[in-house]
């Protein structure tokens, strides 16, 4: 038993390893190891569409991160509330939100967003005057982040109506016999005791934004995000320095879920 | 509201589309054929491929997870337990992306093909097979599978292990009679989950599959991105969503079946 869960810890790890070690290969080709140098990330910190393709994600993935936790946490409070028939509706399309495929959300936004895009861009330019280029909707990060949005908020609400299950209601009682108003209330009483999950929300949506490839792939138009940049450097041939850049991103997640969950851990202790 | 707008709404405009015809210029022109389904058999091999290699692949990650899940569960310490399972979790909110990278690595020229070669063995060829595909499958989703299985194993009275083995249950009888079908609830959950996710996949065939192992998701980004068929790519995509929905209801009729039939026997 022992000598299996070695080896399955062995098999999720050495693979990872192994592009970490690469990345720091001194010669030209991925393949082959000679001797050890950072260049490589010299390289990729340089590269400018690689600049370019990180700030994208960047910007992407803290407003999938701030909308989602906003989102997610109103919604979970309001469902909450929420009784019989229209609960269990809503509780099915978060479960069938966090399940579906990527692709099928990527697809369907894609589609979707085209269809609206044809029927408003003739609107649009009707009501700018003659001359002026009117404004057109394309795809680009507005899509995206919507279609991130879409998976990361039932992230959250998940996460933040745990954390409400093991609420005391009593607190919230006791609050408003006080006589606090339902807006302090949740200042001082609900907020401090949800925002442990919250937290880990908004990291788990960024890093699932910040790492998403294939939603990406189908909506972000002309823009490149990191994991876009990084498939398309892998089609045409693999070198050392992207290796460099997947080390990174690698670095980032994991730092983000360290992150995660030791607020998750502290809510637990608390 | 946010979920009517964006879960819904698309649905019904792919489905739409999927009943229209191709435009001049790729995207598309209205109407109502069944043309495109009709044309669903040239893309038959990703059907097949998905078909074969999804349900396999779950197949696999299951016979690999539940070892790991019951060593987990059952076996190590509570100090490390939590650590160790952490670590199984991990690998998955990483990118997959670099993931499935490594395996090209791997399994690509340079990799254990390489090593073959120096023992003995010449002409091995890794990637680009329905193996290499299988590989980055388990690699992928090993750690949704274990969680539930691990869940629900945790979840298990241990006393009834004992009163087993009290009663002159051999260990394995007692895993057969006892810990495997208290366990099923969540090799139920792992296997949906990795299932539904792999009918999507694109990724690992894109990468491991090197064009020769492709998926239903491989097709999909063909038809939208590259020729631009979007009406023929709806109706492969409306396809894929029936298939993965009748699969997944009469999954769950099968386990409620089994679920209420042991109640009975139970009476």
């Amino acid at each position: 038993m022992r000598i299996y869960a070695t080896a399955v810890f062995l098999f999720l790890y050495v693979p990872i390893g192994i592009i970490v070690l690469f990345s720091f290969n001194a010669g030209r080709h991925a393949s082959e190891l000679r001797g050890l140098s950072v260049q490589w990330y010299g390289k990729a910190l340089s590269n400018p569409f690689v600049g370019d393709a990180f700030f994208t994600s960047l910007i992407v993935a803290l407003s999938v991160a701030v909308l989602s936790s906003l989102l997610g946490t109103t919604a979970a409070l309001a469902l909450q509330r929420l009784k019989g028939k229209i609960r269990v509706l809503f509780d099915g399309l978060i479960y069938v939100s966090v399940m579906i495929p990527g692709i099928v959300i990527g697809i369907a936004t894609l589609v979707a967003l085209v269809t609206v895009f044809d029927f408003l861009n003739p609107i649009l330019a009707s009501f700018w005057p003659e001359g002026v280029k009117p404004p057109k909707l394309t795809m680009g990060y507005v899509s995206v982040i919507a279609a991130h949005t879409l998976f990361t908020m039932s992230l959250v609400i998940i996460l933040v109506r745990a954390r409400i299950a093991g609420m005391d209601r009593a607190l919230i009682e006791a609050s408003l016999d006080l006589y606090a108003t339902p807006w302090r209330t949740f200042y001082q009483v609900t907020l401090p005791q949800i925002y442990p999950a919250i937290l880990a929300g908004f990291l788990l949506s960024f890093t699932f934004s910040f790492d998403d490839f294939i939603i990406s792939f189908f909506v972000a138009g002309a823009n490149t995000t990191l994991p876009i940049y990084i498939f398309a450097s892998i089609r045409r041939g693999i070198t050392p320095e992207v290796n460099a850049i997947g080390t990174m991103v690698l670095a980032a997640s994991l730092f983000l879920l360290m992150a995660a969950q030791f607020l998750l851990r502290a809510r637990t202790k608390r | 509201m946010w979920f009517l707008v964006m879960l819904i709404f698309p649905l019904i405009v792919i489905l739409v589309f999927s009943f229209g015809e191709r435009a001049a210029y790729g995207g598309y022109a209205g109407g109502f054929t069944f043309e495109q389904y009709a044309n669903l058999p040239t893309r038959l091999k990703a059907f097949q491929n998905t078909m074969v290699i999804a349900p396999l692949g779950t197949l696999l990650s299951l016979l690999v997870a539940y070892p790991l899940a019951y060593f987990l569960a059952v076996k190590v310490s509570r100090q490390y337990k939590l650590i160790l399972l952490v670590l199984v979790i991990v690998p998955f909110w990483t990118s997959l992306l670099v993931r499935t990278y490594a395996w090209i690595f791997i399994l690509g020229g340079k990799g254990i093909p390489f090593l073959l070669e120096w023992i003995g063995f010449e002409g091995v060829r890794l990637i680009n097979t329905q193996g290499a595909v299988l590989v980055g499958i388990v690699y992928g989703y090993l750690p949704l599978m274990v969680f539930p299985i691990f869940v629900s194993l945790e979840k298990l009275d241990k006393s009834l292990l004992e009163a087993s083995s009290d009663l002159g249950g051999s260990p394995v009888k007692t895993f057969l009679q006892i810990t495997l079908p208290l366990s099923m609830p969540g090799i139920a959950t792992g296997c949906m989950l990795v299932f539904i996710l792999l009918m999507g996949e694109f990724l690992i065939p894109a990468f491991l599959g090197g064009g020769k192992v492709f998926f239903i998701g491989n097709a999909l980004v063909d038809l939208f991105l590259q020729s631009r068929n979007w009406p023929f790519g709806a109706a492969v995509s409306v396809t894929l969503v029936a298939i993965m929905l009748i699969t997944v209801s009469l999954y769950m009729r099968m386990m409620m079946g089994r679920k209420t039939g042991r109640d009975e026997s139970l009476m």
